[in-house]
């Protein structure tokens, strides 16, 4: 496999396990619990380090994880004084563990090589580098055997208790009542969400792993309603942007994993246009449309009412419609057959017409 | 302030100074103007305005070629602004929370921000090394022009704040009423959005662009525990963030290899430690003396009032004895629970102890128990009238609040409580607003019953 291929595959893998979790964390709006995480489990790899060695593999995953589970308890800890909001404990809370990693880090002898450059961006383009040896048999690529692992993980994870998560997410009054536990769904997907994102520490770094867990699901939460739908895009999505990113990275001969929040972003803004039922220009039109049609009924009901009617200035006067709202509606009204308009340029309802303002249930 | 650099035996020369100055103003305005972030639920946007102020580094030193600080902060300000701008535009215009908005924000700016520094780099400019300090802040690299630099636009930003002072005071507690009194509530926030990003963009110096919202929360928190009014709270805070950002530069400078922003931030989180647990009033350590003192008085009230229900008195002499299983198991609790609240009643020479475990009230003891009989019925009925409750099912002690409460109201109070909703109890009152006015009753103090037991 050539190191491209290698390092494409890394970003994908971390894109699609990230964007896996990442979902949830959106609908449940806990995008941010999800950033805060992404910051502390530095402080995991640092002290896992510290304490066996270890710069990769299981026990790393879970002991950094255990870093990340502890920063959700202290949040809602902080929280449980009463003291502070939510957000604020957030703010409080990740930062504090995050400086204590980098202040670890910077104070390390030299043979650790976590830099602050990696741990801010990662170091996908040195994925290649390393493979994994067992009793002297090359196994491979370790970042594949990592991410690959952990994306079988969340994949598994969701579909074992998609029902769960599904219910606990967009229903809890519901899940508890029927006897699931909010608190172990909370957990156990915020276990997966640690885990993840110490294995994509490594590729993507503390930062853009966020990256990662939010604007891919985001994205794909402004294109369907369908959890399932959403999942799938999801990670079509992530692994669009990870592909893209290495491309425009490799372009300008710069960093991939920022290339990758920034492919994200700009696929998150295309849908955010162009997304045909929540789309800022779709919503704009059905906006227009609406407004269009509501003036339209005034006009009929107005007409149907013989206020005066149809003559076009007092039109405007009373509905303080510009010259060109009015040309619009009229024109509209006289397309469609409502109205028709006599010698004089005054505007009688036709028979049609009459039947709609008849329907709209005021005339 | 001044003292600091004594007390560690350093030399307070002129570098230092800088230093010092420079960071106690930063910390300064942070704190100050992230008392109203923190207030209107805006902690999270001074993360996420930080980090998108990466790529306007990038952005002026590539444009301009430019490594003075001023240039740079303004290229930080514009990408700073963007980005508030950008968490708006996808709150207002989609249905994308908010949360996830400043996680999109923060992160895809820091990325173009990342994208854009390792591109600086790889071209060969050397002049670009000090790009990166912009990430967790280096405080020893400030020079006198920064320094003025700080308390020329944060002066600038705590006189804004000074002067529209009232107007922010009514947009942080009440915007709807702001609104209806004729405030031009959407310029006044614009106003003050900006000025938390400035705020902002004045730190990224010392702190760095992943550890400013520290600076912003940290202060405001530690300063609202010891003060209920928001003018005092603002000034605290503000004095609380220079002392986090003074000593944080101070040690950082002094000692190899301690990165500013995650000094300050420790130094910060550990101010706020220090209020949480001890500020007077507020303080989590005098709650727990308050309710300790509470539980106290509660319990020997409900002995009384048992004791007053147990032993009816006779016609003439003491109360009946009563034993002290008897009475444990009529409050439903063990006998050693009563211990405390006997003997202490004992030495105020309401009770005496017989002999084979029994106690009997003294005839002053006997007035008492009659009264806190009273108190506990009155309670009952309370309960009854205001939370609607049949009469007979309210003496319960409150662990038996499922035999009270519907099933469904207890699955939904179930779901609130793992979800963090809370349904305006006195803990949301602590946590949202300064002087919360007592609506909510203070429950705790309600004698357990029990006597169906």
């Amino acid at each position: 496999m050539s190191f491209a291929a290698v390092i494409i595959l890394t970003g994908a893998l971390t894109a699609a396990s990230c964007s896996l979790v990442g979902c949830f964390l959106v609908l449940r709006r806990m995008a941010l619990v999800g950033d805060a995480i992404s910051h502390s489990v530095l402080l995991g790899i640092v002290a896992v380090f510290a304490l066996t060695g270890a710069r990769s593999g299981p026990l790393l995953v879970v002991g950094a994880a255990a870093v990340g589970l502890l920063t959700v308890v202290l949040i809602e800890a902080v929280r449980r004084t009463g003291r502070v909001r939510e957000d604020a404990a957030i703010g409080l809370v990740f930062p504090a563990l995050f400086s204590i990693g980098v202040i670890l880090v910077s104070r390390f002898p030299n043979s650790v090589h976590i830099d602050v450059q990696h741990l801010l961006y990662g170091e996908i383009a040195f994925s290649p580098l390393y493979r994994v040896e067992l009793w002297g048999a090359d196994l491979g690529y370790r970042s594949l055997w990592m991410l690959g692992g952990m994306t079988a993980a969340n994949l598994a994870f969701v579909v074992a208790f998609y029902k769960e998560l599904k219910l606990a997410t967009f229903d809890p009054a519901l899940a508890a009542a029927v006897g699931l536990s909010p608190v172990v769904v909370h957990y156990a997907l915020m276990a997966m969400v640690s885990a993840t994102t110490v294995v994509a520490f490594d590729s993507v770094g503390s930062i853009l792993v966020v990256a990662m867990l939010v604007v891919p699901p985001a994205t794909a939460y402004l294109l369907t309603n369908r959890l399932a739908t959403m999942l799938t895009l999801s990670v079509l999505v992530g692994t669009a942007s990870a592909v893209g990113g290495y491309l425009i990275a490799r372009l300008l001969d710069s960093s991939t994993s920022g290339a990758m929040a920034a492919m994200a972003g700009v696929l998150f803004a295309t849908a955010l246009l162009l997304s045909p039922s929540q789309g800022l220009i779709a919503r704009r039109r059905e906006l227009a449309r609406l407004r269009r049609g509501l003036a339209e009924r005034l006009l009929l009901t107005h007409l149907d009412g013989g206020h005066g009617a149809g003559d076009r200035t007092t039109l405007r006067e009373r509905f303080g419609w510009s010259a060109r709202t009015e040309a619009t509606v009229v024109r509209s009204a006289l397309a469609r057959g409502h109205v028709r308009a006599e010698g004089s340029g005054r505007l009688v309802l036709t028979e049609a017409g009459r039947g709609a303002a008849g329907e709209i249930g005021v005339g | 302030m001044l003292s600091a650099p004594a007390l560690l035996g350093v030399e307070f020369d002129y570098t230092l100074r800088n230093v010092v100055m420079g960071s106690a103003a930063l910390g300064a305005v942070g704190g100050a103007i992230g008392s109203f972030a923190t207030l209107r639920r805006q902690s999270l946007l001074g993360d996420a305005v930080a980090h998108a102020a990466l790529p306007g580094i990038g952005l002026a030193f590539l444009l301009t070629g430019t490594k003075a600080t001023g240039g740079l902060l303004l290229g930080a300000l514009l990408t700073g602004w963007l980005g508030t701008l950008a968490v708006l535009a996808i709150t207002r215009g989609s249905r994308v929370k908010e949360d996830a908005a400043l996680g999109i924000v923060l992160s895809v700016f820091f990325g173009v921000g990342a994208l854009l520094l390792a591109y600086i780099r790889q071209s060969g400019e050397a002049a670009q090394s000090g790009l990166d300090r912009f990430l967790f802040g280096q405080a020893a690299g400030l020079v006198a022009e920064d320094v003025r630099l700080i308390a020329v636009v944060g002066g600038g930003a705590l006189l804004a704040v000074a002067l529209l002072f009232k107007e922010f005071k009514l947009l942080a507690f009440d915007p709807d009423f702001a609104a209806t009194l004729g405030f031009p509530v959407t310029p006044l926030t614009v106003a003050l959005t900006s000025l938390i990003v400035v705020a902002v963009i004045v730190g990224l110096q010392t702190v760095g662009v992943v550890l400013m919202v520290t600076v912003l929360v940290a202060p405001s928190i530690a300063a609202r525990q010891w003060t209920n009014r928001l003018g005092p709270l603002v000034i605290l805070a503000g004095f609380l963030g220079a002392l986090a950002g003074a000593t944080g530069s101070l040690l950082s400078s002094t000692v190899d290899r301690l990165p500013t922003g995650p000094t300050v931030v420790l130094i910060a989180t550990a101010i706020v430690g220090v209020s949480v647990v001890v500020a007077p009033g507020r303080g989590l350590l005098w709650e727990s003396v308050a309710r300790r003192r509470r539980d106290r008085r509660t319990r020997i009230g409900s002995v009384l009032a048992d004791l007053a229900t147990l032993s009816p008195a006779p016609v003439s002499g003491g109360a009946l004895p009563v034993t002290i299983a008897t009475l444990a198991s009529h409050r439903g609790v063990t006998p050693r629970e009563l211990r405390r609240p006997l003997s202490e009643l004992k030495r105020r020479g309401a009770v005496r102890l017989e002999g084979d475990g029994a106690v009997a009230l003294t005839s002053a003891g006997e007035a008492q128990a009659a009264a806190a009989a009273h108190r506990e019925r009155l309670w009952r009925s309370a309960l009854a009238r205001q939370m609607d409750l049949p009469g007979d099912r309210v003496h319960l002690s409150t662990d038996d609040i499922e035999r009270v409460l519907a099933p469904e109201v207890l699955v939904a109070l179930e779901g609130d409580q793992t979800t963090g909703r809370t349904l305006g109890t006195g803990d949301e009152s602590r946590a949202t607003g300064l002087n919360p006015d007592g609506i909510g009753m203070t429950v705790s103090g309600l004698p357990a019953g029990g006597a169906d037991r």
